[in-house]
């Protein structure tokens, strides 16, 4: 992608290079902020039709422009900095939180070539980036000096971590298949009709992940740090303003950032599921599976209650770790005496 | 013309031994850990532009996604009185001191033997690997064949120590109330409650646990 656009610019010298990277950011992190502006209203028009409610109709057709008046509403607000808190980590936190929501967008290939930076190690990279986020509502709830916003934040900080671990044993799995921890050989790895696909050969992983990915979002059932019952906000307490509006932006990339995963790992990212759909773009193909992803993340949240906060830690440590690790030992025992593990690796 | 690389390297080096002073230059603790985590995170940045990718990602995984967390939650919840804190400092600095100067003498001995050795410069020109093969594949190559045996040999050093942690601290309690959750799902409405019907001028009395 960064190269197509090098070549467009004339192709000579690295500060054009730097541009055309910098050009090629914008032109994945606009769509991705417009993108989120509709995820928050489509979230909450599917939470309003489960529970037989209209949802947001009153600003534009259908209320579709609902979420940019609130952003702008928060725009216009005033930023309050409690007198007792750590101004500068106070105000560090929400900027790390969306950079860091921003920036795994990097490695995710849109179709092939269509990536920013097609690492080699981009799936470690994904896992580095996400267990970064961490920082964001730990420095928070500290830095806000006040109890319901450090219980948010060590919750929080408790759950990411705990769910990650699973998370890395179900891509241990898929990585035995593909050989490879680029994002785009996962991808080409299910080339073909929808059979080839991850999700058939990998469901219980796929199972996991789903529900690890709710936990490492902090989505309901797993929204243990913004307990509204318990914790009036969480690590969200003490902000307003564009402190709160960069918060809950990450939070929403986040989501999308966790469906785009599972689209391209288990669901063939890019294909189509059958070859005479080709004629399709692949990076549409890609969203509709996001999309997709992030209806059922939605669905979840209407339906299911709150976990307990020693459930959430039961199912994490006692459930999905030992079962992950179970799933790696099958896979890659399966793989290696069936004579099936990849040879480009 | 300046290199976008070398810029990057500075930027990075600068970083890291900047923010490697301001943690032990820190007032606050939770500062420091701040810091370090920020040490940590160029160190990273360093690995990528030698070309260590793999070393890089798994930096950041493990010691700024877990080993720092763990600082990060232990040191907020310590209850420090700074007051107290520094009316001591005098009386700790000969001997910090000396083990500064003691690592110092190290890093110099270590940097000429370096310099001057022949079989240590041997032994740091390690092969490169073919460029074809990657960093990841590279590696494993390397701890699975070669090394296979103290690879091995560590592993079982952290399980014993892992054993070791958990039988040191564990201890069992009595009346601590446990929750089995196979008892709980298999309850059912019977085992719970039951439907008696009241009559007038008699009242009920709880069932005793024998009858």
């Amino acid at each position: 992608m960064v190269e197509a656009l090098y070549n467009l610019f004339g192709g000579e010298g690295q500060f054009l290079y730097l541009l055309a990277i910098v050009a090629s950011i914008l032109a994945i992190v606009l769509p991705l902020l417009i993108g989120v502006a509709f995820a928050v209203y489509f979230d909450r028009k599917i939470w309003a039709a489960v529970q037989m409610r209209r949802g947001p109709n009153v600003v534009g057709p259908f209320g579709l422009l609902q979420s940019f008046a609130d952003g702008l509403k928060l725009f216009l607000k005033e930023t309050i900095i409690p007198a007792g808190s750590n101004k500068f980590i106070f105000l560090m936190a929400p900027m790390i939180t969306f950079t860091l929501a921003l920036i795994s967008w990097a490695v995710i290939p849109f179709g092939e070539g269509m990536a920013i930076a097609n690492l080699n190690v981009g799936i470690l990279y994904l896992l580095a980036i996400s267990s970064l986020g961490v920082y964001g509502i730990i420095m928070s709830g500290w830095a806000s000096n006040s109890r319901y916003a450090f219980l948010g934040g060590l919750r929080s900080a408790a759950q990411m971590v705990s769910y990650e671990v699973s998370i890395g044993f179900v891509l241990v799995c898929v990585l035995v298949k593909v050989g490879s921890l680029n994002m785009s050989d996962i991808v080409m790895s299910q080339e073909g009709t929808i059979l080839n696909w991850h999700v058939w050969l990998f469901f219980p992983v796929f199972i996991i992940f789903f529900i690890s990915a709710l936990a490492e979002t902090n989505r309901p059932p797993f929204d243990l740090p913004e307990a509204e019952a318990e914790l009036v906000a969480g690590y969200q307490v003490e902000y307003s303003s564009m402190a709160f509006a960069l918060f809950f932006l990450g939070e929403y990339a986040n989501i999308l950032l966790m469906s785009t995963v599972m689209a391209i790992l288990f669901f063939g990212g890019w294909y189509a599921p059958l070859p005479a759909l080709d004629f399709i773009p692949g990076w549409i193909w890609l969203l509709a599976k996001t999309a997709f992803f992030f209806w059922t993340f939605a669905m979840v949240k209407a339906f299911v209650p709150r976990y307990r906060y020693d459930q959430l830690m039961r199912l994490g440590w006692k459930v999905f770790l030992p079962l992950s690790l179970f799933l790696v030992v099958v896979y890659a025992g399966v793989m290696v005496y069936g004579g099936l593990l990849p040879t480009n690796g | 013309m300046i290199n976008l690389a070398d810029m990057a390297f500075y930027l990075f080096a600068f970083i890291t031994v900047a923010a490697g002073f301001l943690v032990i230059s820190a007032r606050n603790p939770v500062h420091s850990v701040l810091w370090l985590i920020l040490a940590f995170f160029s160190a990273a940045g360093l690995f990528v532009l030698l070309g260590a990718e793999f070393l890089a990602m798994l930096l950041v995984i493990v010691y700024v996604g877990a080993v720092a967390v763990l600082f990060l939650f232990v040191v907020m919840m310590l209850d420090i009185n700074f007051v107290e804190l520094r009316q001591g400092f005098l009386q700790y600095l000969p001997i910090g001191g000396l083990i500064g100067f003691i690592l110092l003498a190290e890093l110099v001995a270590l940097g000429s033997a370096w310099a001057f050795g022949d079989a240590v410069g041997q032994n740091l020109a390690a092969p490169a690997p073919a460029a074809d093969v990657q960093n990841t594949a590279a590696l494993g190559q390397l701890l699975y064949t070669d090394y296979i045996f103290i690879f091995q040999t560590a592993g079982l050093i952290l399980l014993v120590a892992m054993i070791g942690a958990i039988v040191l601290t564990h201890r069992t309690r009595p009346g601590v109330k446990r929750q089995d959750v196979a008892a709980q799902n298999a309850r059912r409405p019977e085992d719970a409650y039951k439907l008696v019907d009241v009559k007038v001028g008699k009242g009920v009395a709880l069932p005793t646990k024998k009858g």
